[in-house]
């Protein structure tokens, strides 16, 4: 079933046309609107009028984190103060927030693509959906409640944290759907545990949402098992609204990303380049609708590649890859490039393993992965411990190619998180 | 024959043996005997206890990971070669041992040696067939 079927299965060609007008209109609005774009965009040796197709979004600028950092709070508006009718800010790790801004138009928008994403994985009317993002400033909560309200689904906005009162609420409400962090994910699987819920039992629990977070596929499965649902992956970023960029449709296999609101590049981080479809980059995206503060050529940091051919649901929107890491989640050591992703990865494939863990580097030679491990596994011998100890060691050395210290700790010992989980702990004075 | 011992997984990190240590106490649990098996990263706390059941109950709420395992008490007599006569008879029977300790009974002439082997039920038939003697798992709480 589709929100809007004739957007969602949309020719490519007219796609094209939609995105070309849009893209115009947007440059020119910034062009006549943002003294920061018009000289950027001026610097770039191009005019509005250069732009006369998707593909000459090459001759536009890059915008990066640090522009809008720099443009904070209101330099990139481009619209009158009084049209601007909310701010969402974004937390730097930096420490400085990046400030957003919608109108009216720009909310009703997010909502509906939000309204598309819930549809497609098979929200209705009668769904109660318990949002666990946190509400405020952050997009993640208020756009996902916009958009499942005009779907109709029943939300419940408990918001994060206090995991008693989450699973009352669940219970109570009969919810079918949650949003929720990966992180948090598996801590409420840990809590239920505890508890001695069975979620498949006690629960009406039929999907769940996971965002704001990067995760892996044994992740995803780990979960869907345990609670006896479907999870669906989903992405956004407050500079393009929050969540509902792109989305998992049911067969689960790459997220539409909305082209019609989006465009969407993926780029070689280091020459900016653009790469073909498969080629995993750095997702760069414009926002073609946006009124109260268009961005061009956003650059994501996130890494992701664009998987080719058709999608058997019928929608035509490309679809991305699950988020393979962060431009800059990435850490050195020993001059080895690594991802905590791929040690995620690595982790959750091995059994013994719980959910949580945590990446400590300690100088540019060494680093720590600290192990939860699964209470089954620990039958009071020694060296089942120390085998496990060294498979991780092993498996870990294969995938990143540094071999790390492998520390195994208790299940529930590590630092738990209700909101974005940390995996990396930078102890280095460099 | 058989008796239950607790296992305790016990990460390095400080104070952590003094905290398992403190629930059984607060729990009015007396030990009866224990041993540490360590790796330079963790460590495994065993415990003998009169009433395991209920002191595995009390550390899992405390979210302390605990594992119950079967292990064999022996009585050993206190002389030279008591040990050694029941190893021989593990050894004979083609049994690996996965590990061991001692402790010396207060009121018995016996030392009490705590066997963990592979197959618990091979490991009391070879002791047995030996005539190595065996303590119930009362006698042991007991004690």
């Amino acid at each position: 079933m589709f929100w809007q079927q004739d957007l969602e299965t949309i020719d490519r060609k007219r796609l094209e046309e939609v995105q070309t007008g849009r893209l115009q209109d947007t440059v020119q609005r910034i062009w006549d609107n943002v003294p920061f774009y018009r000289d950027r965009i001026n610097s770039a040796g191009t005019k509005p009028e250069d732009i006369k197709s998707v593909s000459d979004i090459k001759k536009l600028p890059f915008t990066s984190r640090e522009d809008l950092l720099k443009n904070y709070p209101f330099g990139l508006v481009a619209v009158p103060r009084e049209s601007i009718v909310r701010v969402h800010t974004s937390s730097g790790t930096t420490g400085k927030p990046k400030a957003i801004f919608f109108t009216k138009n720009d909310i009703d928008r997010g909502a509906e693509l939000i309204s598309r994403c819930l549809v497609m994985t098979g929200m209705r009317k009668n769904d109660v959906l318990q949002n666990m993002m946190t509400y405020g400033l952050f997009t993640g909560a208020l756009v996902m409640h916009y958009g499942a309200e005009k779907v109709g689904v029943l939300v419940v906005p408990s918001g994060p944290g206090n995991t008693d009162r989450q699973i009352a609420l669940m219970q109570d409400f009969k919810t079918t759907a949650i949003h929720i962090t990966p992180s948090y994910a598996l801590y409420l699987s840990n809590v239920f545990i505890r508890k001695g819920i069975d979620p498949r039992k006690d629960l009406n629990l039929k999907r769940a949402y996971l965002g704001a977070e990067p995760y892996s596929e044994e992740t995803r499965k780990k979960i869907e098992e345990f609670f006896g649902i479907d999870v669906f992956n989903s992405y956004g970023l407050s500079e393009m609204n929050g969540p509902g960029v792109a989305f998992e449709c049911q067969e689960k296999n790459g997220m539409h990303l909305w082209e019609d609101n989006f465009l969407l590049e993926i780029i070689d981080p280091a020459t900016g380049e653009q790469v073909s479809d498969g080629e995993r980059g750095e997702m760069v995206l414009t926002s073609l609708c946006r009124e109260g503060m268009p961005i061009i050529r956003y650059r994501t940091r996130d890494l992701a590649s664009v998987m080719p051919g058709k999608c058997p649901c019928g929608r035509t929107h490309r679809r991305i890859t699950r988020i393979t890491g962060r431009t800059d989640d990435m850490f050195i050591v020993k001059g080895v490039n690594i991802f905590p992703q791929q040690i995620e990865n690595v982790l959750m494939g091995i059994k013994g393993v719980a959910q949580n863990y945590l990446i400590v580097l300690e100088s540019l030679d060494h680093m720590t992965v600290q192990v939860e491990i699964e209470k089954e596994l620990f039958d009071g011998n020694v060296t089942h411990l120390v085998n496990l100890q060294n498979a991780i060691t092993e498996k870990l050395k294969n995938e990143i190619l540094v071999k790390p210290k492998v520390e195994l700790h208790e299940p529930g010992s590590l630092p738990a998180s209700e909101g974005k989980a940390q995996r990396v702990i930078d102890n280095r004075t460099l | 024959m058989k008796l239950k011992q607790i296992s305790v997984f016990l990460e390095n990190k400080k104070g952590h043996l003094l905290e398992v240590l403190n629930v059984l106490s607060k729990a009015k649990i007396n030990i009866r005997a224990l041993s540490i098996a360590d790796t330079s990263d963790f460590g495994i706390l065993r415990l003998i206890l009169p009433d395991p059941d209920k002191a595995a109950k009390i550390l899992s709420q405390n979210k302390i990971t605990v594992k119950e395992t079967e292990v064999i008490a022996v009585g050993v007599s206190d002389k030279p070669g008591g040990l050694a006569e029941a190893l021989q008879a593990l050894n004979s029977a083609n049994l690996n041992l996965e590990y061991m300790y001692a402790f010396v009974a207060k009121s018995k002439e016996k030392a009490v040696v705590v066997f963990r082997t592979e197959n618990i039920n091979a490991g009391i038939k070879a002791l047995k067939k030996a005539g190595i003697p065996m303590l119930k798992a009362e006698e042991i709480y007991r004690i």
